[in-house]
């Protein structure tokens, strides 16, 4: 290992006017503009690309998804646990459709692979829960966020 | 003493008790807020308006915490510790005059808890005692941090305590006393007179060099930054507290902001005249005297008021000055705190014993 070598002019050296400049820039930051945000009333601007918590589309009354089970196999955490079920008009839907949230890495691979746009992330960040909760069919569906 | 003399003494030890008391809850406050600002942070603000209740809601905090005792500590010192650190704390204050003396009655009010003869030598010996409590901390809480944080402690009290004690040699030679009254009185008067503006006979004019040493000594002795190697967070935690929690720590937390009060107003006393008015007061004084019919009595409370008013501004910008360093300039490294202590301030501080005597001799100053 070499040693880097400083060179001190007379002034640095003599360390005081040296002292009486960070003086002044740390006196001038007092004034300057706080980057602070405060939290509950101000929110940080997140990009529209943020993914955040889960929720199922819906259109006319009727959720977007069809129990493709695309995005559960997409999955790379294996979070999302959906059985497939029929309605009276023949058509697929999935009679529970459950997000483990604890083990999504929010990685958006679901959104990706869902051909009918029915699961997709919102920018929710919020989610601390004093249990482990694994959301529902019900709770997903719920229009969130601002998405 | 009779009933007058005994009232005036606790009414004097009351309000400088709580004037120190409450300097460390504004204290707090402006350390916190004032580091948030320097770093372009907001702080704390929530608790009422600007976050002026902050320090009453630590306050309570900090009486209502846990206060557990660790198992393998020296009881009797681990708990008399705090105490030790903050009684000279307390103490030293006492020889700090706040403003000139004043007549009532006949009788005359000293502004001033203890005028002794000593003056500043009782400071000095006084204000080393806190060092006592460092070391108990540190030795009787029986843990390799704090045993260290107090040994540095010592080392540096020690190094430091020499040039600082050396550094005020030129002040006492200067004005030829010990008393901090009659220094005070001493600065307070005319220099020369620069066209409307009189200079008055300042102690930072006579000896600038003997300012700085003591400024930088001042700052070792109460283990702030740069000179906190006896907390140093980085390297032992917290030196000689960390094993203190609750009111046992705030004791420590309040000794070390109550020494910064002192040393304040003793750079103040020194080095800036003390409670002599601050420029634009005498005037606004002589305005008051002229246009009102006060009585003289009353007259002689607005100036006495006035001077406590100069005496702390002073002592307040010195408080700022404290937070202001402590946030600008990094730790010193250990080697380097000895080396600057040894070699820098201390051959500064007895070249300035020297200077000064010279000049005196030669009938300069």
């Amino acid at each position: 290992m070499g040693q880097i070598e400083v060179k001190h002019g007379l002034f640095q050296r003599f360390y005081l006017i040296e002292i009486i400049k960070g003086l002044f820039i740390t006196i001038r930051k007092v004034f300057s503009k706080k980057v602070t945000i405060q939290y509950p009333e101000q929110r940080r601007q997140y990009s529209d690309r943020f993914r955040g918590m889960h929720y199922i589309k819906v259109t006319n009354g009727v959720e977007n998804c069809t129990a493709c089970m695309l995005c559960s196999t997409v999955c790379p955490s294996e979070c999302i646990y959906i059985e497939a079920g029929e309605r009276a008009d023949k058509e697929k839907y999935p009679v529970r459709f459950e997000i483990d949230l604890m083990r999504c890495c929010f990685c958006g691979m679901c959104e990706e692979a869902c051909p009918k746009d029915a699961i997709k992330l919102s920018g929710i960040y919020e989610m601390s829960q004093s249990k482990r909760t694994v959301f529902d069919k019900k709770f997903l569906v719920e229009q969130r966020g601002s998405k | 003493m009779d009933l007058f003399e005994w009232i005036v003494l606790v009414a004097k030890i009351v309000v400088v008790l709580g004037g120190l008391l409450g300097s460390v809850a504004v204290m707090e406050l402006v350390e916190r807020r004032g580091s948030a600002f320097m770093q372009m942070r907001l702080g704390p603000n929530r608790v009422g308006p600007f976050g002026l209740l902050q320090p009453i809601a630590d306050g309570i905090k900090f009486f209502f915490k846990e206060d557990p005792i660790p198992a393998h500590v020296e009881k009797f010192y681990y708990l008399i510790a705090p105490a030790v650190c903050l009684l000279p704390a307390v103490m030293v204050f006492a020889v700090i005059p706040f403003a000139a003396p004043m007549i009532v009655d006949g009788r005359q009010i000293v502004f001033q808890i203890a005028d002794l003869n000593v003056g500043i030598l009782y400071f000095f010996a006084v204000a080393s005692l806190g060092i006592y409590g460092i070391i108990m901390a540190g030795w009787s809480s029986n843990n390799k941090y704090s045993l260290l944080g107090a040994m540095r402690s010592s080392s540096q009290m020690i190094s430091y305590e020499l040039s600082m004690g050396l550094s005020v040699v030129g002040i006492i030679m200067t004005f030829s006393s010990v008393q901090l009254g009659q220094i005070v009185q001493g600065q307070g008067e005319i220099l020369f007179n620069l066209g409307p503006l009189s200079i008055p006979k300042w102690g930072i004019l006579f000896q600038p060099l003997g300012f700085l040493v003591f400024l930088t000594a001042v700052f070792a002795e109460t283990n702030r930054l740069p000179f906190d190697l006896p907390e140093g967070e980085s390297e032992i935690i917290a030196g000689y507290h960390t094993e203190y929690g609750s009111m046992k720590f705030a004791t420590f937390f309040m000794a070390e902001y109550m020494n910064m009060a002192t040393v304040s107003a003793l750079v103040a006393t020194l080095f800036f005249g003390g409670w002599q008015m601050l420029p634009g007061l005498p005037w606004l004084h002589g305005m008051i005297a002229s246009v009102s019919d006060l009585s003289p009595l009353v007259l002689d409370i607005v100036r006495v008021l006035f001077q406590i008013f100069s005496f702390t501004v002073k002592l307040a910008f010195f408080l700022w000055f404290f937070v202001w360093v402590r946030w600008t300039l990094p730790r010193f490294r250990y080697d380097q705190l000895m080396h600057f202590g040894w070699k820098v301030l201390l051959p500064l501080s007895l070249l300035n014993i020297g200077v000064t005597a010279g000049l005196i001799f030669y009938g300069v100053i």
